[in-house]
């Protein structure tokens, strides 16, 4: 069937902010189809609230509605745009959910308005339990034992009948939010609840408990003739009962038959085809019992999926672009298969090579979690590799996440699992966690037979197999170290073998004892050098035209290369928090960008989620780790003039002056710059020179020296380990005996390692400066005033651009001492400057001569693609040749909030503070500030309220910004509840409100209050620990109940304007192709 | 232990044997499928030749009683990128080196079979010798280029059965019978089908038998009139090895049988049935083996994803008859892959719709075969 020429507009809706369950991933596929879709002639209307998109770039849908993704919001631009269609496949659970809310109006009927890819009714059937489970019945499939209930006694009635332990999981949520697994009927009452709680529709599921079975998932395609097939089959190295998301997953699927693998496939076909889903991608989840290979089907997504973000980059099929070309009439076999050219899309991929998907966890980040993986998703990013075996792929994929290990082996000096006594290790094989594979290895140290490890973790013999292997061959190569006989006294066969097996270099030279380079040189020296292989979708069968590569040590080397200049652009690596899609979006420009000047731009990433690692953006795409060993592999096979580290975030920046110690060029900003400005002397040095003020501080590499500092200074004070990514064990010590317990922990984590300690600013306003440099000139692309004041970690602080209460000397001011920088560090590139201004006195806090978080926000807010005038920067062009002659400025207002991952974390404290915990990112445009900040919070998901009751409690210091703020509240209808102190300071100053108890006061109290609803808005500022602590369960009630707070008061009068605003105006909707005019 | 591969022009391989010392020769090619080696080992169609799985990984779920097509291994040597030695499965009862082992058949390991599959795709499937015992390569080669075709090579008579045997309850029920004292067994609603053997897979027999046919597998050589004295409903052409012009004996039972009884063919049994109406048919330079094969039924438009095995191919253009049209083809490359003929009883595919391995989309031939006896049947009695 050709293409529809019934409809011409059609809205996709984008996911929003990154946040735990719903990443990157949903930009690739969303720019995959709106790229896909114009290019067939549509007119995309696209509405996304996360600036750090490609997907919301000017030039990839033809009107960009940055805008909260609400039902309110979207109905809205669909009144303004009328489109004919509505593809709510492509973004995420929230795309869907949208979608759903919207159809469930007459809006679309009245509009004549089409959902094509899913209609609301297929949505429907495969999102609501009870339909699902009666059309799998339907078609002789079995899904676990399962019931629904819609409060408690129901729950205990559907318990007695499935028995224990049971899963609970909530109805229409994000990533199993409100899921986990309960052994008792006490766990299964407090699970309940949060599900509950957690469900859109107030419905929870109640399954039998599957814990121990296999997992599988296949990536499932039809079309309008109902011809379907299996991109992908997925087997998860962990058994069920853990998220998919948070299992470490292998492709294609590795320990079923042909016979067992054919009836899956057969499931699926049939149950695309019952649930409905007449065109694109599903994806569909089966568990398996090991024991006598009874299967049951666990779930089916009726869209585009994090899974099959991995299946497309697992093996080159590009599942959300065909999918969006399926929603609009086209067959399978009318589509041509990019990467052969001479075949179609009517076909199953077929893998030669193993891909192995690790999540990254950031449990570091939340102090009071549990690392413990349950059904409910707390990774928030992935790494994936490919090798041409499983082990090779493994241990590629754990160098990929970048969390300082170099293969599974204990490439550390000793690591930390090899320290474990016998009985933690096997409590970290029963319990699942993040190191739980480490755990495996640290038990196969200890001589724990496979069985029992097996018996333990219940993950297949098969991979366990595997990691004995790897452990097999790291004891021999002890064994050879123990002799002194080193690699260069190997036999070459011998030291080709542990490549294969994906041991690094780094590895060796431990073992070895001798430097990284060292072993390098012996194995070239014997001709030991990786070869590429494609990914082709076919296996070899047909000849492949897209340069999509990972390394192997094998025969034949694939690299086709080419005469034309080329450059090698580094990536971000795996999600993290402080390192996410902001930089994928930076990289992605970047080649874009050389492609454009006729340069082959030449893509290292090993983030499956991402647009950066489709085979379309780059001329050409390694997806390897992001190490020395394998960029240096890559770099020598292809000899590039130099490479862009300025754009991948702290990853590349890492290694790129060991990199240029390897005789690499470095393009841009020179490492010796950066260097200048990340040494804390170097820099010090600089600031003097420069006549710039930055806070007093100091470093300290024990207790002793660190209270001497800081009583020098004076508390309190900033402290943190040098050369942190995000904040990491960033604290803000108000005394001596905070900072004592400081310096304990950090001295224990990281012995040695130099502690810094500056002065902390109270009550300053923070500022982010975005510049570009071509070493002469400097052009300020942004200047974001931050809403919560200095210290709160600038990644987790909510900022607007233009600066809204700055004078004009300060900002002059700001904009002299960037240029001035730029110009002393000869910044080739980005820049970013965080700057501090409290009472007239400009600081400088960090200078980041890279591209930073707030590229994406700045270059979205100003229409001035500043990644792409870097790049060309830093190939030798002059900012004036460019064009960019003048600051940047604009009329409108735009806010950037932060999406936090706190629903996820039970007893995390909510607080912000100096180390980031923000996962992803919104904008708010509009033409106040208020309703800016309105809608940025609208984004993240605060609804904030227009009446009601408030709740007051903040720390002395905060009390003189407060009448204001609660006047404010006042005068817009709100009634103010407060606790003694600030209800006592606020009746001073006549506004009337009402005392209610502090938690430790007797009830009732706040929080019996927040749980009765009787809340609508939160202000809890807290100064010390003990009231950290004391307030906390104010505000984990306030994220159960899911009320909007604020923990600052900055943010507090944000909030209150934005209240304001909303009551007095209303919302208005434009492109940003409008505001960039 | 080392073992060399060499391919009659001259490329060499280096590997390791993972089932002891060997020297064998064959034609090499490669398999696409990710699942089912088993099925593939066991598969007659592969007669003659060393098979290159093109999924590293083999030997992850072992061996078991079940998943067999015939009752010995048929392919000359296995050549695999690592095998899997610790293999995990509920249903496995053995390791797929002990059962190499036990039929004497290489299985080698840590050959870059990429390389060797894109070598093949640009070089075409060629002769190739496999040794542990000579590694060197100019004499491998040698025995390489000295090893017998392909093309004209009847290997059917390798792999055909010597007597009938009457396939019911998923087994054979004897080991071979005298045709003239053969007895239909008295089954209600069941159809009678003779299936000519040329290399059957079991899951032929297996699928036929599910749609209610009694299967009398016959010789190869077996003859018009042989099968005329059966009075079957319908005749079944099976798989198998080879150049299907080199079954001549085969091609002329067929041309008799047209138009007497209902007949549906796989694989060599739908290239025999081209052959039997005049076609020619040619070798392909790689052939499609996987079971990934897109083939369009040009009846309903739809695409079904199957499994292949076939080196050699009908050519359209050589069949003159208006009554046979074609039925399927092949998108990856056009190839034909289904004829029916519109004046007599007769279909032929040259893929596998008993998939085994692969994907069971194309099961409904079965049902198309039993609904053209059932309506040939009425033709029959209204006659």
């Amino acid at each position: 069937m050709p293409k529809r020429k019934d409809i011409n507009k059609i809205l996709i809706i984008g996911s929003g902010p990154i946040i735990i369950g719903q990443a990157c991933e949903f930009d690739y596929s969303g720019t995959q189809a709106c790229k896909a879709l114009m290019e067939e002639g549509y007119e995309v209307v696209l509405v996304n609230s996360n600036p750090a998109t490609i997907m919301t770039d000017p030039e990839t849908a033809a009107r960009t509605y940055i805008e909260p993704i609400t039902p309110e919001i979207v109905a809205k631009i669909i009144e303004r745009e009328r489109p004919h269609a509505i593809l709510p496949t492509l973004g995420g659970q929230t795309g869907l959910n949208t979608a759903v809310k919207i159809a469930e109006t007459e809006l679309l009927e009245k509009l004549g308005v089409e959902m094509i890819g899913a209609s609301i009714q297929v949505i429907r059937k495969a999102e609501e339990r009870e339909q699902f489970r009666d059309a799998m019945r339907h078609i002789g499939l079995r899904v676990p034992k399962n019931g629904i209930a819609k409060d408690i006694d129901q729950a205990r009635e559907v318990a007695k009948r499935i028995g224990y332990p049971l899963i609970i999981r909530a109805s229409f949520t994000l990533g199993g939010a409100g899921s986990g697994v309960a052994y008792n009927q006490v766990e299964m009452e407090d699970l309940v609840k949060t599900g509950l709680d957690a469900s859109m529709i107030s419905e929870i599921i109640m399954e039998e408990s599957l814990l121990g079975w296999k997992e599988y998932e296949l990536e499932v395609m039809r079309d309008l003739k109902d011809n379907v097939v299996i991109i992908c089959s997925i087997e998860n190295f962990d058994p069920m009962g853990i998220h998919t998301g948070d299992s470490i997953t292998v492709a294609p699927a590795q320990t079923l038959t042909d016979r067992e693998y054919q009836a899956m496939r057969d499931a699926a076909v049939a149950i695309i085809r019952e649930i409905g889903v007449e065109t694109g991608g599903s994806n569909i989840q089966f568990a398996i019992n090991p024991e006598n290979g009874e299967m049951v089907v666990i779930e089916m997504n009726p869209r585009v999926s994090r899974s099959s973000a991995l299946a497309s980059k697992a093996t080159g099929f590009p599942i959300a672009k065909i999918a969006a070309k399926l929603a609009v009439g086209y067959s399978l076999d009318e589509i041509s298969n990019d990467i052969t050219r001479e075949t179609f899309a009517s076909f199953e991929p077929t893998l030669d090579y193993c891909v192995v998907k690790i999540p990254r966890w950031t449990f570091e980040k939340f102090p009071g979690a549990e690392d413990m993986l349950t059904t409910s998703m707390k990774s928030v990013g992935e790494t994936m590799a490919i090798g041409r075996t499983f082990k090779e792929a493994l241990q590629k994929a754990i160098r990929s996440l970048e969390i300082g290990k170099f293969c599974l082996g204990s490439d550390t000096p000793r690591s930390r699992e090899s320290g474990l006594k016998i009985h933690e290790i096997e409590k970290g094989l029963i319990n699942p966690n993040s190191e739980r594979i480490f755990h495996i290895y640290a038990a196969l140290e200890q001589g724990m037979t496979l069985e029992r490890i097996y018996k333990l973790t219940r993950i297949d013999p098969w991979f366990l197999f595997h990691i004995r292997q790897i452990h097999d061959m790291e004891k021999q190569l002890g064994h050879l170290a123990q002799k002194g006989l080193g690699p260069d006294k190997w036999d070459i066969e011998f030291l080709k073998k542990v490549k294969e097996y994906g041991f690094s270099d780094m590895l060796l030279a431990n073992i070895f004892d001798v430097d990284e380079l060292a072993i390098r040189r012996i194995r070239i020296s014997n001709g030991i050098k990786p070869v590429y292989k494609l990914v082709d979708t076919c296996a070899a069968e047909f000849e492949a035209y897209t340069p999509y590569y990972y390394s192997t040590y094998e025969q034949e080397n694939e690299i086709c290369f080419s005469q034309k200049r080329k450059v090698v652009i580094l990536g971000g690596g795996p999600n993290r928090i402080g390192q996410g899609i902001e930089f994928d979006y930076c990289c992605v420009h970047a080649s874009f960008t050389l492609k454009e000047m006729g340069i082959e731009s030449i893509i290292i990433n090993s983030n499956p989620e991402t647009v950066s690692t489709d085979y379309d953006i780059s001329d050409k795409l390694y997806f390897e780790p992001l190490t020395r060993e394998d960029v240096l592999n890559i770099v020598e096979q292809e000899k590039p003039e130099g490479i862009i580290t300025q754009f991948g975030g702290q990853t590349p920046l890492n290694i790129s002056a060991s990199l240029e110690e390897a005789g690499i060029t470095i393009l841009g900003t020179s490492p010796d710059s950066i260097n200048r400005a990340e040494d804390r002397d170097h820099f010090q040095c600089l600031l003097k020179k420069l006549d710039i003020k930055q806070p007093e501080n100091g470093i300290a590499v024990d207790k002793k020296e660190a209270i001497l500092i800081a009583e020098k200074i004076g508390y309190p004070v900033l402290v943190r380990p040098s050369f942190v990514l995000g904040g990491r064990a960033m604290e803000i010590v108000y005394d001596k005996e905070d900072l004592e317990v400081y310096m304990e922990t950090a001295v224990k984590v990281s012995p040695g390692k130099p502690i810094l300690i500056d002065r902390f600013l109270e009550d300053a306003t923070e500022i982010d400066v975005d510049a570009i440099s071509d070493g002469e000139d400097t052009i300020i692309g942004g200047i974001m005033e931050h809403i919560e004041e200095a210290g709160i970690h600038s990644g987790d602080s909510a900022c607007v651009l233009p600066s809204i209460s700055l004078s004009r000397k300060i900002l002059e001011q700001i904009k002299g001492h960037t240029k001035t920088i730029a110009r002393e560090l000869n910044v080739k590139g980005l820049m970013n400057i965080q700057y501090a201004v409290k009472e007239g006195i400009v600081y400088v806090l960090e200078v980041n001569p890279r591209a930073s978080r707030t590229v994406p926000f700045v270059s979205k807010a100003t229409g001035v693609p500043l990644v792409k005038l870097a790049t060309k920067v830093i190939m030798g062009k002059r900012l004036k040749d460019l064009g960019l002659v003048q600051d940047v400025t604009h009329s409108y207002i735009c806010c950037k909030e932060s999406a936090f991952p706190f629903a996820r974390f039970p007893n995390v404290d909510t607080i912000l503070g100096p180390e980031m915990r923000s996962t992803g990112e919104v904008m708010g445009i509009d033409s106040s500030f208020g309703l800016a900040f309105a809608k940025s919070q609208l984004a993240v998901g605060q609804k904030l309220p227009l009446s009601g009751t408030v709740f007051i409690s903040v720390k002395d210091k905060d009390k003189k910004a407060l009448p204001d703020i609660a006047a404010m509240l006042h005068d817009s209808g709100f009634k103010i509840v407060a606790t003694g102190g600030t209800s006592a300071f606020l009746s001073d100053h006549r506004i009337p409100n009402r005392q209610v108890n502090k938690v430790r006061q007797g009830r009732p109290h706040i929080v019996d209050m927040i749980k009765n609803r009787e809340i609508d808005l939160i202000i809890n500022t807290t100064s010390n620990k003990k009231t950290i602590s004391e307030s906390c369960s104010i505000r984990r009630a306030a994220v159960a109940f899911d009320i909007p707070y604020s923990t600052t008061i900055a943010g507090a009068r944000a909030v209150s304007m934005a209240i304001k605003s909303m009551i007095e105006g209303e919302f208005g909707v434009k492109t940003i192709q409008e505001y960039h005019g | 232990m080392k073992a060399l591969l060499a391919l009659a022009d001259g490329m060499v391989f280096m590997g390791r044997s993972f089932t002891g010392r060997y020297e064998t020769a064959g034609e090499v090619v490669f398999n696409t499928s990710m699942y089912g080696y088993q099925e593939i080992l066991t598969d007659p169609s592969y007669c003659g030749q060393m098979v290159t799985m093109t999924y590293p990984l083999i030997g992850n779920y072992g061996v078991n009683n079940e998943d067999v097509e015939s009752d010995r291994i048929h392919i000359k040597a296995l050549l695999v990128k690592e095998y899997q030695e610790y293999p995990s499965n509920w249903r496995s009862q053995g390791s797929l080196a002990d059962y190499l082992r036990a039929s004497n058949i290489p299985g080698i390991e840590g050959i870059d079979t990429r390389a060797l599959t894109g070598h093949i795709r640009l070089k075409g499937a060629m002769k190739a010798a496999l040794s542990t015992e000579d590694l060197e390569p100019d004499s491998l080669i040698e025995k390489a280029r000295q090893s017998p075709d392909m093309v004209g090579s009847d290997l059917v008579r390798e792999v055909t059965c010597k007597e009938p045997m009457l396939w019911q309850d998923g087994r054979f029920q004897n080991s071979g019978m005298d045709p003239d004292q053969f007895q239909w067994p008295e089954r209600h609603g069941s159809w009678r089908v003779a299936a000519m053997d040329f290399g059957v897979k079991f899951n032929i027999l297996r699928c036929l038998e599910k749609k209610g046919c009694t299967i009398l597998l016959v010789p190869a050589c077996f003859d018009s009139k042989d099968i005329d004295r059966l009075e079957p409903d319908g005749l079944f052409l099976s798989n198998g090895p080879g150049d299907p012009a080199a079954v001549t004996y085969a091609i002329n039972t067929i041309r008799d049988q047209i138009g007497k009884r209902p007949i549906f063919g796989i694989c060599l049994g739908h290239q025999l049935v081209g052959l039997a109406l005049g076609g020619k048919t040619f070798k392909l330079k790689f052939g499609h083996r996987g079971a990934n094969q897109p083939v369009k039924d040009l009846a309903t438009g739809k695409v079904e994803i199957t499994s292949q095995n076939h080196g050699f191919c009908l050519d359209m253009e050589s069949l003159k008859d208006p009554a046979v049209e074609l039925s399927h083809i092949n998108l990856n490359d056009m190839a034909v892959e289904g004829i029916i003929h519109k004046k007599t009883p007769l279909f032929s595919v040259q893929y596998h719709p008993e998939a085994s391995p692969g994907p069971h989309d194309a099961t409904y031939l079965f049902d198309r075969f039993i609904e053209m006896m059932k309506g040939y049947k009425k033709l029959e009695i209204r006659k």
